[in-house]
């Protein structure tokens, strides 16, 4: 197989551009979109790039439909993908629950812009936290991936794969118009380099038969995916581990929704992914994700250097979430501080989070702008005053 | 004794045993449209294996899935269409059959339905008109005749009935015909002239829904309805001389659309085949 673009060899792209090459060399297949700024330059590179690899790219009429292809093309055997932005992403709610109720491993991006409503289309925004974990109706669970750089782009791309192949779910790629537009260098792998995940198949009739049954034990049953003669039976209604239909039994929900979300929750460890700068001894924790995260870095340093004990915790995957992770570094810290660019989202997971052991402080940003060090040291510094 | 029943008829090789009875009110025309399908699958000699049918949301809906026997995707209420086109491209050897009702597949669903007609992918629509939302209790819906009452138009209905044939005929589908569940014979034919053409094929099955149709539009049974339904078919033959008005309140039955045409999934991979080559990339041992 070779590939439209370098493998093996860095590259200077954008974050829009990365994603796309991340999800061909993870053996996405099949894309469907509708175009949306800032999220077209994934459709368009996709475009361009699937007929050269034996995939197939497509235009639906909206993103209703863009995704409800996607999730067609995942029962048909293909790793799927769409990507958009926010008044899109709403679009896309009630059928990425239907992913969720029907086990449908997708990736989502989501490349955030300023809403609500139109909003400002061209610029950055993290608005879109709990919309992406909350947003579909209905108890649930599902994967949330946030990167900070183009690097991470790509990476976390096919990492999106990786989980939404193993725990048979949607995973989302909630990243935003700053990354997605910004170019930095970008080292692609070689494919024999990456460790790429398929998702399980029935290894017999046997197995075929339950579709929605934790056949292995592992809460993640095999996918009896189409046009190999199983017959599946697939509704976003609830169901029986069989893929019966059974909407008025307690159990039988019971069962099913607690199964979907302990497949994510129980494996949190597993998918749950951080770093973490000056961390060891500091008094004041700074928490934040996506491009926000790089200002905090930044942030973090100039404290250092001004004698503050200041450190980053810097969430790359925002679902599941890890509350003991922040407790135990609550139990530490004498501050901590949530940046994001929404009026607090994150902040209230970080709260619930820190469970009393530290106070939390939002460092809100809205209108585009991505939170500069120095309005984050400064805020610091007042609060220490 | 429902067991005994289903031994005895043919067509419940087709279907999922487990899920009969159908849950459709006695009368329904859903099991007439589910009869004309299976048998069209029969008399083709169709494997199942080789069908994905994938439906929305409705009593229509049901008609595929759960009581269909292949490998179905039952979607969310008007998104079948493009679920099934993400299917029919992943898939395209198999035959994709989309059942479901008026209101999921023309009111909610229409943009799909005209521009999965315009990109003439070859999935075949069983649209099943019974000129309301059965289901949700019998609320109009962009199909309800003209000054009919409905639970939400209890006085009466003051919007006009889209046309669904002629809209999907003018969106570019290859095959189109309009049939009820009357007509069941040529309903039949049509279902398999529609499986075998190459492109988006799309059968209108007028149906009747006598519980939240017929009972408060004066067609109390179902036996009603089907008279009401042979009285007014007018041949789409005969109906291209007749004026608007003469056709007031008719049901234009036949084939209007049979064509060939140049397929989407086709031209999709046809595409792969011209770009790869251009390129040389593609296969294994393309260096
Ligand atoms: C997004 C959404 N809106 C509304 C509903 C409720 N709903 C279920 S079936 C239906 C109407 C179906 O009508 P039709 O397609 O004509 O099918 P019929 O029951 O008449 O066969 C509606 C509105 C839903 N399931 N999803
Ligand atoms: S409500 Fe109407 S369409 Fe639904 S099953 Fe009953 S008769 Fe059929
Ligand atoms: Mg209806």
């Amino acid at each position: 197989m070779r590939y439209p673009f370098p493998v093996g060899a860095a590259d200077f792209i954008q974050g829009d551009e990365a994603i796309a090459r991340a999800a061909i060399l993870a053996g996405c297949r099949f894309y469907a979109g509708y175009p949306i700024t800032p999220a077209s330059e994934i459709f368009e590179a996709m475009s361009l790039y699937m007929p050269l690899v034996d995939g197939v790219s497509i235009q639906m009429e909206d993103e209703i439909g863009s995704i409800a292809a996607v999730i067609g093309a995942s029962w048909a055997g293909a790793k799927a993908m769409t990507a958009t932005s926010g008044p899109g992403f709403s679009l896309m709610m009630e059928n990425l629950g239907y992913a969720v109720m029907t086990e449908t491993p997708l990736v989502l991006v989501n490349v955030q812009r300023s809403g609500p409503s139109t909003g400002q289309p061209t610029l950055a925004a993290q608005g879109d936290v709990m919309q992406a974990i909350w947003g579909t109706h209905g108890d649930h669970s599902l994967i949330v991936l946030t990167p900070a750089t183009v690097q991470e782009a790509f990476d976390m791309t096919i990492r999106a794969f990786n989980l939404a192949e193993k725990y048979r779910t949607p995973v989302i790629l909630l990243t935003d118009a700053e990354v997605g537009h910004m170019r930095e260098r970008v080292y692609a792998p070689n494919p024999d380099e990456l460790e790429l995940v398929y998702r399980k198949l029935p290894v017999n009739e046997e197995e075929a038969k339950y579709p929605f049954g934790d056949v292995h034990g592992d809460l993640v049953p095999p996918m009896p995916i189409f046009g190999k003669g199983y017959r599946t039976y697939v509704t976003g209604l609830t169901h029986d581990e069989r893929g019966r239909p059974k909407t008025v039994e307690a159990e039988v929900h019971e069962k099913l929704i607690k199964r979907i979300v302990a497949k994510i929750e129980n494996n949190k460890k597993d998918i749950v992914d951080y770093e973490t700068y000056e961390l060891d001894d500091a008094e004041i924790v700074l928490i934040s994700f996506g491009i926000v995260a790089r200002s905090a870095m930044r942030a973090v340093k100039e404290l250092r250097k001004e004698g503050i004990k200041a450190g980053l915790l810097k969430l790359n995957v925002v679902w599941p979430f890890d509350f003991e992770l922040i407790e135990k570094i609550a139990e530490n810290a004498e501050r901590m501080y949530v940046a994001e660019m929404n009026l607090g989202q994150l902040y209230h997971l970080v709260k619930e989070g820190a469970n009393g052991k530290a106070e939390v402080g939002l460092i809100s940003r809205i209108g585009g702008e991505v939170h500069t060090p120095g309005e984050i040291v400064e805020r610091i510094k007042n609060d220490l005053r | 004794m429902a067991k005994q029943i289903y031994t005895k008829y043919e067509m419940a090789r087709y279907l999922r045993k487990e899920a009969l009875p159908t849950a459709l009110c006695p009368g329904c025309g859903g099991g007439t449209v589910l009869n004309a399908f299976a048998n069209a699958i029969d008399q083709l000699k169709i494997d199942p294996r080789d069908l994905v049918v994938v439906s929305g949301i409705g009593c229509s809906a049901w008609i595929a899935s759960p009581y269909f026997l292949a490998d179905t995707l039952h979607t969310t209420h008007g998104r079948a269409i493009a679920f099934a086109t993400g299917v029919k491209v992943g898939l395209p050897d198999k035959k994709v059959v989309v059942i479901s009702g008026d209101g999921d597949l023309a009111g909610i669903g229409g943009n799909h339905l005209i521009h999965a007609a315009r990109r003439n992918i070859d999935i075949t629509v069983i649209l099943v008109n019974n000129f309301i939302y059965g289901m949700t209790g019998g609320q109009v819906a962009p199909t309800t005749p003209f000054g009919a009452i409905t639970t939400t138009t209890p006085y009466r209905n003051i919007e006009h009935p889209l046309k669904i044939a002629e809209t999907v005929a003018s969106a570019g589908a290859s095959y189109v015909a309009r049939w009820t569940t009357f007509h069941v014979y040529q309903l039949i034919e049509s279902i398999k002239k529609a499986l075998n053409v190459k492109g988006f094929s799309l059968v209108e099955v007028i149906s009747q829904c006598p519980v939240q149709f017929g009972r408060r539009n004066r067609m109390k049974t179902p036996a009603e309805m089907l008279r009401w339904f042979s009285k007014n078919s007018i041949p789409i033959s005969k109906a291209k001389n007749m004026s608007p008005e003469e056709l007031e309140g008719k049901i234009v039955i036949g084939e209007f659309v049979n064509k060939e045409k140049p397929e989407f999934t086709e031209e999709l991979n046809k595409l792969i085949d011209e770009v790869a080559q251009y390129y040389s990339l593609g296969g294994e041992d393309a260096d």
